[in-house]
């Protein structure tokens, strides 16, 4: 298990550092550069800070630089928000959306499979087309609609919610972001699971229990259901790094403090270590869920341990 | 006679389908005493699957049945889930077609047999557990204490039917109903499973319904036999009866549908027409580009052949023998090495360029004939295709009328051929392919099962066809088949394999007749019993 | 016997047969959502590219009259507003307004002055949007007076206008051009690549086909959006650069599933038979693969599109879209958003639209799939 663990990072190391360099290069050869402001800078300042973030080495030195100073957890400073470094900034901002990106998660994976699941065993049925109906709106209807429209009906109209902020962190403050950030998400979970069940219901091992007398609360939940959730967690992954660094849309229409309007931030201002921070932060989510989802793989299929 | 155990009368099943409701089973009676075998015989489509189904409660959510079907004196027909939970698994069991796929993927042998009897007489996981090692060795899987825990995707597919058996007689259920139980599975594993379930139908004395197509199979193993076509049951009676003296023209056609004859061989002069010496195909399985476990299949292994002009040389041998592998590798179908001739030509290291002026005589015919027709293309197009390579010549019209005598000489109505392969029966398309193959007037012919997808009734017109064309144009075939009837009613020689080596050779009599090994032997006697 | 040779008097009449594109067409038709869905579409194509050569204002005509005035189906002005408005146009030009009549279409004003009134000054009564034609119908008291008449002039915003005093319906048409085109683009672009890349992969096999696929896996491991987004802002708000970008990402889907088709066709029976019968690669990949690996392809490119249209608009969303004072429904929504509280219609209308069309697309997609479905089969 452990090699099994340490063998998949391993291997991801190389996507990482491709991810780097590439991000890397693209930034540097574009036009412009963090201090072109509308106000032309002194001379003088300008060299010194050029000299100060090392921008008058050689592309090839600085980008020899990044790595060594990576190697050893340091993301630098920050270009624009001066008085910071990239590892400040996105430690004081990720709890924010690792905190809105879990519940959303939790909502759309447990609720997504508890739909799908659901929809499935009364296939055909009116509570079937509906659920689906609503999850194809959800599928339909990215959040950057979603969010706004929530916000104008629950927020401006109704008066019920706050338009945004962070607040203390509490349900009201949280909810619609959260709905934002998940119903999207959960109308696929909801969608690949029924179509998952279906299938496995129909499959000739769930007539072998049926045919042995078990009800059919432990042939569903036993027997089907661990099949079926197969094709969910693969979507999983790339689902959790998405949702849990943060989503640019949610944390701007909400107004909040989150990591994922960095990512945007920094790219308009040319802010070269902020970019990169959050490119990194984003392929380690994505390579650890990534290996979660491969030793939920093995939980669920003894096939895949044999490998 | 003895008491009645289900006793089933006006029994209907429907299936509502967007074409409207299809009656598969049409108000039939039938009666399962005590400790008898009951076979229930049918080709596709007959409705004596789905007849069981119905009574267990199985039918697919677009299926319903009426009538009453009695067992014990309950009422199965409409009985509630719970109480029908009571009987399946417990005093009804059954075993399916499909060992691959019967057992759950997902979970150890062991706890899927333990479930049954944890939730039927309330044993105890662990006692559940040594009932299921007895059991494992009651049906003869070998180290029972360590397969318990293996997974079915760690066993062959007879152990894995071996396993479906042992979970259906864990509680001592009255009656097994075994659907198709040896359908999937090759000759001699066959033959194993069918002397298990009869050796323990003698020490524990329950009924069994035993759902078949194979009359081989029903004969040795059943004491009555019902016959059924269309949803309808035709006959019943003893086996010794229906066998003997069968009353309904549906039962004397099956009978009769054994394929007959035999063929005589060619004169001893008659010139050699593919030979193949040496031949040897392998194969690597997995693995890839970064590394991963590579499996190496030695598939044939240094085979001789030679397929004189007129001859049917029949390769017998069960799946995984290499024998489709050396049918292909002769048409220089896939990578393999060694010495082939083809009339006075050496074939061996002809490009593909060269390849394709010997192709119009070398044809091949598939086993499946849903996948080996285009589904795009209409009858007639798939006919005629290879003309557009070896004919070019020919205008559009010509190819039609082509196409029309080749219809006619399968025995195709050649009104059909703006028709397309799904809305042809399976026979029907086999015939298609065959037409395809001989419309470019060969020499030699591969026939790769050409008769083992099909309804007997259908195989044996098949048979006749291929027999006549052979006789019509001179046609040497090479027939791959592991269905022993056929291959001694076509060919005049015959190759047995095992393990991509030749096992035994010689003319058709010899091997029937007086085999020499021990494996043709086994083979005789699981086909022929 | 229904198989035998039957005797036919004249065998080279022929039955025709149903192709298994006429049964998909016939299930596909049959689907109420998906014909619904598919005319919705047409009259959203229609309204997008058509309605741009119809529509009497252009994208970028700014009305700085009507600045963020909500939709109505009465023409603008208001009657109620005029009169401020002449008492405005008329005091630009020192002079002064005695009475002021509308009625629909045009208006009667009496203006005087100290002096006599100038009959150019009728040009500054042209200048608001609201009045044009303004004409000296009468002059009284030595010219002091003069009563004017000209006509009103009728406005339609039915779905009001923005904040710059754009009106937001040709807006619409031009944002829907803009998502539509990107959509097909980018979704040709992906086609192109994929199939061809796929194709090739999944046809040549081995050891090919092991590296080909190697490289799809480490692209797929790369956080692309944010490399399109590092594009886009880097290299410039280009139209082809969007789509060029998107395109250069959606293929990855395309490939693995062109390359599985072909993977699963190479071991069919009838592609062998193709070759036992002497037909070249290149006949059997024109005659019996690419007919049979369509069917997946349509229906993924009708998945596509709304995918594409989406990342687009989300692009617009975050201000990398198409440049102003050219907008996409992303944009317009994104500007919805800033204001919603004053200027509901800005959000709502561009949403609506998205929506809609993303749902026929949607709707098309599935039907399309249970038309094509080879599980159907």
């Amino acid at each position: 298990m452990l090699r099994f663990v340490l063998r998949r990072l391993m291997s991801a190391l190389p996507t990482i550092f491709i991810v780097v360099t590439l991000s890397f290069f693209l930034m540097r050869v574009a036009p412009g550069g963090p201090f072109n402001l509308e106000r032309p800078l002194e001379p003088q300042v300008l060299e010194s800070l050029k000299r100060a973030f090392l921008l008058d080495r050689p592309l090839i030195v600085q980008y020899g630089h990044y790595l060594w100073n990576l190697l050893h957890g340091d993301l630098g400073p920050s270009f624009i928000y001066r008085d910071f470094t990239v590892a400040e900034l996105i430690a004081k901002s990720l709890p924010y959306s690792l905190t809105l990106g879990a519940w959303a998660l939790l909502v759309a994976v447990f609720g997504g499979i508890a739909i799908g699941s659901y929809a499935a065993l009364k296939q055909n049925s009116f509570v079937d087309y509906a659920v689906m109906s609503v999850a194809s709106f959800g599928i339909t209807v990215p959040n950057f609609v979603l969010a706004p429209i929530l916000s104008f009906v629950f927020a401006v109209v109704l008066r019920w919610l706050p338009a945004g902020g962070w607040g203390d962190g509490g349900p009201a403050n949280l909810l619609l972001p959260v709905i934002s950030l998940a119903l999207p998400q959960l109308a696929v979970f909801a969608r690949i699971t029924r179509g998952s069940m279906i299938e496995t219901l129909r499959a000739d091992h769930i007539r072998t229990a049926r045919a042995y007398g078990l009800p059919t609360r432990v042939v569903v939940i036993v027997h089907a259901m661990r099949a079926a959730l197969v094709p969910a967690v693969s979507y999983l992954g790339p689902v959790a790094a998405a949702v849990l660094t943060g989503s640019v849309v949610v944390e701007t229409v909400y107004a909040l403090p989150g990591v994922g309007r960095y990512f945007v931030l920094g790219a308009l201002n040319r802010d070269y270590t902020l970019v990169m921070g959050t490119v990194v932060l984003i392929s380690v989510f994505i390579v650890v869920f990534n290996l979660i989802v491969d030793i939920l793989y093995a939980v669920l299929d003894p096939r895949v341990r044999y490998e | 006679m003895a008491e009645t155990l289900l006793d089933i009368r006006g029994l209907n099943v429907r299936f509502s389908t967007p074409a409207g409701d299809v009656h598969a089973v049409k108000g039939i009676d039938l009666q399962v005493s005590k400790g008898e075998t009951l076979a229930i015989v049918g080709e596709s489509g007959s409705g004596k699957s789905q007849t069981m189904m119905a009574i267990m409660g199985l039918l697919a959510s677009n299926g319903r049945a009426e009538g009453s079907a009695k067992f014990q004196g309950e009422e199965m027909i409409g009985l509630p889930l719970g109480k029908l939970n009571k009987i399946r698994g417990a005093k009804i069991t059954m075993i399916f077609q499909e060992p691959m796929t019967s057992l759950d993927p997902l979970y150890k042998i062991g706890k899927q047999l333990a479930e049954p009897m944890m939730r039927h007489r309330g044993l105890s996981a662990k006692a559940a557990r040594e009932r299921a090692i007895e059991l494992l060795k009651l049906v003869k899987i070998p180290d029972p204490e360590r397969r318990v825990d293996s997974y079915p995707y760690e066993m062959s597919g007879g152990q894995r039917q071996r396993v479906m058996i042992a979970m259906a007689l864990a509680n001592d259920p009255e009656l097994l109903i075994a659907d198709e139980p040896t359908t999937a599975l090759d000759v001699t594993i066959q033959a194993q499973i069918l002397e298990l379930l009869a050796e323990l139908k003698q020490r524990i004395g329950l009924a069994i319904v035993f759902i078949s197509h194979d009359l081989g199979i029903v004969r040795r193993f059943s004491d009555r036999v019902a016959v059924m076509r269309t949803g309808e049951v035709v006959e019943t009676g003893t086996v010794a009866d229906i066998f003997a003296n069968p009353q309904h023209p549906y039962t004397q056609m099956l009978l009769a549908a054994e394929p007959t004859g035999r063929k005589e061989p060619p004169a001893d002069n008659a010139p050699v027409l593919l030979e193949g010496r040496d031949v040897d195909v392998r194969f690597t399985m997995g693995g890839g580009f970064m590394g991963g476990k590579k499996l190496d299949i030695h598939a044939v292994d240094h085979v001789d052949i030679r397929l004189k002009e007129g001859q049917t040389i029949g390769i017998v041998g069960e799946s995984g023998s290499g024998k489709s592998t050396l049918g292909r590798a002769l048409l220089r179908l896939n990578h393999g090495t060694g010495a082939i001739r083809f009339g006075t030509d050496d074939i061996s290291e002809a490009s593909r360029q060269e390849m394709r002026r010997h192709r119009r005589q070398m044809q091949l015919v598939f086993q499946d004939p849903f996948g080996s027709l285009s589904p795009r293309m209409t009858a007639g197009q798939i006919v005629t295709e290879g003309l557009l390579v070896h004919e070019p010549q020919l205008s559009k019209k010509d190819r039609d009328l082509r196409a029309i005598k080749a219809f006619m000489e399968v025995g195709l109505d050649p009104a059909t051929r703006n028709r397309y392969p799904h809305e042809f029966s399976g026979g029907q398309r086999q015939r298609i392919a065959i037409a395809r193959a001989i419309i470019l007037k060969p020499q030699v012919v591969v026939l790769d099962e050409p008769t083992s997808a099909l309804d007997r009734s259908v195989q044996k017109q098949i048979v006749e066809l291929l027999r006549d064309l052979q006789a019509k144009h001179g046609l040497s075939y090479l027939f791959i088949s592991h269905d022993l009837a056929v291959v001694r009613a076509l060919s005049d020689y015959i190759v047995v394999m095992k393990g991509g080596k030749i096992v035994e050779e010689g003319s058709t009599d010899q091997i029937f007749d007086a085999p020499r090994e021990s494996y043709t032997r086994e083979l005789m006697a699981a086909a022929f019993g | 016997m229904s198989e035998m040779t039957q005797a036919l008097s004249e065998p080279t009449v022929a039955v025709h047969g149903t192709s298994l594109w006429a049964m998909a067409r016939h299930r596909f038709v049959r689907n109420k959502a998906a014909m619904a869905s598919l005319v919705v579409l047409i009259v959203v194509a229609v309204f997008s590219f058509g309605g741009t050569w119809v529509y009497p204002h252009k994208y970028d005509q700014i009305f700085s009259s009507y600045v963020a005035v909500p939709p109505s189906l009465d023409p603008y002005p208001l009657e109620d507003t005029l009169e401020q408005v002449m008492q405005t146009a008329v005091e630009r030009a020192r002079l002064r307004l005695d009475s002021f009549d509308a009625d629909g279409t045009s208006y009667t004003a009496r203006i005087s002055s100290d002096k006599p009134v100038d009959p150019r000054a009728t040009r500054y009564l042209d200048r608001p949007d609201e009045f044009e034609g303004a004409e000296i119908v009468s002059t009284l008291d030595d010219g002091k007076t003069v009563e004017v008449k000209g006509n009103i002039n009728g406005q339609y915003f039915p779905f009001g206008t923005d904040r710059n005093g754009r009106d937001l319906l040709p807006r619409i048409m031009v944002g829907g051009q803009v998502s539509i085109t990107v959509g097909l683009l980018a979704t040709f672009v992906s086609l192109i690549i994929g199939v061809t890349y796929g194709a090739v992969s999944g046809y040549v096999g081995g050891r090919v086909d092991n590296v080909m696929m190697r490289f799809v896996e480490i692209l797929y491991s790369l956080p692309f959006m944010f490399f399109v987004i590092m594009l886009v802002v880097f290299f410039g708000r280009h139209f082809v650069l969007i789509f060029a970008a998107i395109g250069a990402i959606e293929w990855l889907d395309m490939a693995r599933i062109v390359r599985g088709q072909t993977l699963s066709l190479k071991r069919r029976e009838f592609v062998e038979a193709a070759h036992a019968m002497g037909l070249s690669n290149w006949q059997i990949i024109r005659r019996h693969v690419i007919p049979n690996t369509i069917g997946p392809v349509v229906v993924f490119v009708t998945v596509l599109v709304p995918k594409v249209i989406l990342l687009e608009s989300f692009l617009s969303f975050l201000g990398l879209g198409v440049q102003e004072p050219m907008t996409s429904w992303g944009s317009l929504i994104a500007e919805g958003t800033t204001g919603m509280q004053a200027v509901p219609w800005l959000l709502i209308y561009p949403a609506a639209f998205f929506v809609v069309t993303l749902f026929a697309l949607n709707f098309i997609g599935d039907g399309l799939r249970d038309a094509l479905d080879p599980k159907d089969r």
